[in-house]
């Protein structure tokens, strides 16, 4: 064939586009398509494809895609953790001479994956996930307001995950850091296709990510059970809805910017190129008001799960509800105000930096009171220690330390010093682990009873919780010195020889993290082998505080067979203080949406359209379009997106709660 | 506290009447009051700025600006049927947000990226220093 | 601290609602839309910021005064103007039950909206053919992209449009049809307001410069 017609065909993918030459690809994809191979004939053997489609895939029920959401977040855990262990060897190994064991052009691509998974697809998936899981849970409702939307939302995020994967094996990814600064990630300085895999991966989990941040804000809206006043719902379901106003007021810009950025690419505008009027500051300023904002996103849902579980944990009622509240309003409004300490140095004046040094400073104060409400509520608390716990004081001990260096890094003429050096690096991990992963990892202990019936395995999570927490202190710690030395970030070889200690202690910080996820791998599977002895038959393992322990666990589709009518904060609580009795006769047929596979096919087709714009494979795009606005057009004309759960099915499953619990006493 | 449930029960009330609440639609002379403001409100600053009938741009300039918020605020009330009531509140609380970041962020973003070009070096230095 | 008791006949509190009421159909839609509107009004925020910041940088090629024609400008608005009316009189016949009215007003909503974009087509056709291409200077670039985008919107207006009386035709006007029918009309109306942003900031200020 000629090239002609290949390039026709296949646009600028080539045999060569395979990253054959690099032996650590080849070996990990080796690896990879083993382990996928073996996946996929288990799955086929034991026939579970149907099951999964139709129970998983297709489902609508928020539970299921809470469910799928952590998942996935836990799955590009292990890729992005990867990333970062090979950073950690490399900058390891290479001193005095040596290169190290990678090459520029790998290492630029693994500090740029790791940096755009762990945010985008690992934090986000987790905290989405436990947002999605728990809030319609917490509030007495059936499902969200948009369960279609909910579907499709999670598979659009599948889909980036899929595209930034596939950059991995097929071409390659970003070199450019994980915002992908023009002029760097402009055609002229970044001609490959990496760039063009970064782009088009967040633009479709962007969509997914906004279209889910409506549809949790609509929920909370609108779904609150009879009683339940907005001062009455739980911290957790308050930090989602200003998490998710957050994700809609702020994913717009990023969107917008990307596609500044790609007609740069594209088209060959002018917006952020550095001639014919073009300003490359500019993407810098609008992707940080985006940025900053996102921060608050990941971060404020793990301020709502430390304050359940500290309050569940203390056996005491929030301290502070109302200035949690607040704390949660304010932060969220402050953080649309303080974009600008990313970049103090780009040449701002006086006044300019000094506002936004000073907000950022002020953003600390409700983010301190909350510290302080959650030792008030420990104060004097009867507290048990169990494992989201134990998390929870991790995260309170780490969180302050990395906050205090935030407030360091807001003083301008230090950030001048510090302003990507690795001190840096070490602050916004000491946050976003301290406060994002370890509240994911209470989150996970704290409700996966809930999702799945038995309780995780305490040992293999005490382990694992050791193995972070002293691998996190061992590798971020020496970060913070290496800073303050000088040494700036994404450095891929040294040659100071005196430095190379703190990297290697960094390193087996690293390792031991490594272990610490194994650990955690290890208490998913020992908890399942021993389900029995873990299993919670009462709905209500920790003795906690509000809505979603009052229903089964798992819950039924329908959550609650009858709708819960609150009457005090801690609804659930209140109800077992008072003496609630569980309705056992009444039981009526319940409304439910249907499931439903458009939202996988949708997202399949964007992926397939973002992959063709990708290699400028221009039919595979422009067919997905039209292919994507067909499917969506048509689903329209589907009216009838419900069913009745018949009474019989309700009572059936009620009642098998009622043996169990009369078998639990 | 013992009104809570009524507040319960009032928060409830609305299940049933979305429908009603959904259509707050104007009448025919709403929407055509508010059609022929906006004909006017988009007249005049056109006419303004074709004719230069005021005596500085400045001051035109302001003045379209002013008109352009009031025909804003027009097509929000008389076609968006904009209220403090409709959605208890929330669309206008929305609303209200959406105003505040929309505000925050094109006046930061023009204040930050003037403030980074007028802190450029002048070009009569730059070229002094060849 | 007494405790809010909703007693019924035997005096226990209520802790649940024996009877299910589901939310009907469409409960958090116009709520729903509503967001989204106001997610797509920052987007077109970050525009106008892009504009705003870069709208001066003509590198050395055509400013607003030689592209811009008013006159073109203020029928084109106009054009969205009266659909803006049609599409409120759609809204009118439809709370009147009244199928055909409203399919007509519909189409006449639809042929502005054609209109809008046809003239907006030229004009840019026209900008390019004398060279001033999105490529020739960040502002053009922003300026393209602006407006591009609230056309772009217009357009995906009118294929929703086109479904929705294919829709109302099928199926007639049923509850959710009205429902997407009233969409439609925040989404419009909407697009309005952007556009007021635009020919003030971007044409008439753009002019006076």
């Amino acid at each position: 064939m000629s090239p002609d017609v290949l390039k026709l065909i296949f646009g600028r993918l080539t045999f060569e586009s395979l990253p054959l030459h690099e032996p650590i690809v080849v070996a990990t994809f080796a690896v990879v398509a083993t382990g996928g191979l073996v996946m996929l004939a288990g799955l086929t053997y034991f026939r579970l494809w149907g099951y999964l489609w139709s129970e998983w895939f297709t489902s609508v029920d928020h539970k299921r895609i809470g469910i799928m959401y952590m998942i996935l977040g836990i799955v590009m855990l292990l890729r992005g953790f990867a990333d970062a262990l090979m950073m950690r060897l490399q900058q390891a190994l290479a001193f005095g001479g040596s290169e190290g064991y990678l090459n520029a052009h790998h290492y630029d691509q693994v500090f740029t994956a790791h940096g755009v998974i762990m945010i985008f697809f690992v934090a986000m998936p987790l905290v989405t996930g436990l947002m999605n899981f728990v809030v319609p849970l917490q509030i007495g409702a059936r499902d969200v307001s948009f369960p279609f939307l909910n579907n499709f939302s999670f598979w659009m995020t599948v889909g980036g995950a899929v595209l930034v994967m596939a950059s991995l094996f097929i071409g390659e990814f970003a070199r450019t850091g994980w915002l992908a600064y023009p002029p760097l990630s402009n055609i002229g300085y970044s001609p490959d296709v990496g760039v063009d895999y970064y782009i088009w991966g967040l633009q479709v989990a962007g969509v997914g990510t906004t279209l889910s941040g409506i549809n949790l804000i609509c929920t909370i809206v609108k779904l609150r059970c009879p009683g339940m006043t907005m001062m009455r719902m739980p911290v957790f379901t308050w930090t989602a809805l200003c998490t998710n106003v957050l994700i809609v007021a702020s994913f717009p810009v990023l969107t917008v910017v990307l596609a500044l950025l790609s007609l740069d690419r594209y088209v060959g505008t002018n917006f952020f190129t550095n001639d014919f009027g073009g300003s490359p500051m500019m993407y810098v300023n609008l992707i940080w008001i985006w940025g900053h904002p996102e921060v608050y996103i990941l971060v404020l849902p793990a301020f709502g799960i430390f304050s359940e579980v500290t309050s569940t944990f203390s056996g005491k009622r929030l301290f502070g509800y109302t200035s949690m509240v607040y704390a949660t309003v304010v932060i969220t409004i402050l953080s649309y105000l303080v974009w600008l300490h990313h970049f103090f140095t780009m040449g701002s004046g006086a006044s300019v930096n000094s506002f936004f040094g000073i907000t950022t400073m002020i953003i600390s104060i409700p983010t301190g009171a909350k510290m302080f409400n959650w030792l008030f509520t420990m104060y004097r608390g009867r507290i048990r220690f169990e494992l989201p716990m134990m998390w929870t004081i991790a995260f309170m001990l780490t969180f302050v330390l990395g906050g205090m260096t935030g407030v360091l890094l807001a003083v301008p003429p230090a950030d001048f010093v510090l302003h990507n050096s690795l001190f840096l690096i070490a602050h916004f991990h000491n946050v976003i682990i301290g406060g994002v992963v370890f509240g994911a990892f209470a989150g996970i202990g704290y409700w996966f009873p809930k999702a799945f019936g038995f309780k995780l395995d305490p040992f293999w999570g005490k382990l694992s919780f050791w193995f972070w927490v002293t691998g996190f202190y061992l590798a971020f710690m020496p970060l913070y010195v290496l800073g303050l030395m000088g040494v700036t970030r994404r450095l891929r070889v040294f040659d100071d020889p005196s430095l190379q200690i703190w990297f290697i202690v960094a390193g087996i910080g690293a390792f031991l993290v490594f272990l610490g996820i194994l650990s955690m791998l290890m208490q998913f599977a020992v908890s399942f082998l021993r389900r029995e002895q873990l299993k919670d038959v009462t709905g209500d393992p920790w003795d906690a505080r509000t809505l979603e322990w009052a229903t089964s666990s798992p819950p039924p589709a329908y959550n609650f067979a009858f709708t819960p009518v609150v009457h005090d904060n801690d609804a659930w609580w209140d109800m077992k203080r008072r003496g609630y009795q569980r309705p056992l006769l009444g039981f009526k047929p319940i409304h439910m949406p249907s499931s439903t596979g458009t939202g996988i096919i949708l997202a399949g087709f964007a992926t397939a359209m973002g992959f063709g714009l990708i290699w400028y494979i221009w039919w595979l795009a422009a067919a997905s379009f039209i292919a994507m606005l067909a499917v969506g057009i048509g689903h329209t004309f589907n009216y009838h997106r419900d069913f009745d759960i018949p009474a019989d099915d309700v009572i059936r499953t009620e009642d098998a709660r009622t043996k169990l619990l009369a078998g639990a006493k | 506290m013992n009104t809570d449930t009524h507040a319960a029960h009032a928060d409830d009330h609305h299940h049933g009447d979305s429908h009603a609440q959904a259509h707050v639609h104007g009448s025919f002379s709403t929407y055509m009051l508010g059609f022929v403001l906006s004909v006017v409100l988009t007249a005049i600053p056109f006419w303004l700025v074709m004719s230069g009938a005021l005596p500085s741009k400045q001051i035109t300039a302001l003045v379209i600006m002013a008109f352009a918020v009031v025909q804003i605020v027009v097509h929000m009330i008389y076609f968006l049927h904009m209220n403090t009531t409709s959605e208890n509140g929330w669309s206008m609380m929305a609303l209200i947000f959406t105003i505040v970041m929309v505000v925050i962020a094109l006046s930061g973003s023009l204040w930050v990226m003037n403030h980074l070009n007028s802190n450029m070096m002048p070009i009569h230095q730059m070229t002094g220093m060849k | 601290m007494t405790v809010a008791v909703n007693p019924t006949q035997t005096g226990e509190p209520v802790f649940y609602l024996a009877d299910e009421h589901p939310h009907p159909e469409g409960y958090s839609t116009s709520l729903g839309f509503w967001i989204y509107l106001m997610s797509d009004c920052l987007i077109f925020a970050i525009l106008f910021a892009t504009f705003g910041v870069l709208g001066g940088n003509y590198a050395a090629g055509p400013a607003p005064k030689d592209l811009f024609e008013l006159p073109l400008v203020a029928v084109n608005t106009s054009m969205l103007l009266l659909s803006s009316i049609t599409y409120g009189f759609a809204m009118l016949t439809m709370q009147q039950n009244k199928i055909g009215q409203t399919q007509m007003w519909l189409a006449i909503t639809g042929l502005f909206g054609a209109a809008f974009i046809g003239i907006e087509l030229s004009e840019f056709a026209h900008m390019i053919h004398e060279g001033a291409t999105p490529q020739r200077s960040a502002f053009l670039s922003a300026f393209f992209t602006l407006v591009g985008t609230h056309g772009l919107h217009v357009t995906c207006g009118l294929i929703w449009l086109v479904t929705l009386m294919v829709q109302v035709w099928k199926f007639g006007l049923i509850e959710a049809n009205r429902r997407r029918l009233m969409c439609l009309s925040m989404f419009w109306h909407f697009l309005d307001v952007v556009w007021i942003g635009v020919f003030t900031f971007v044409y008439l200020l753009g002019v006076l410069r």
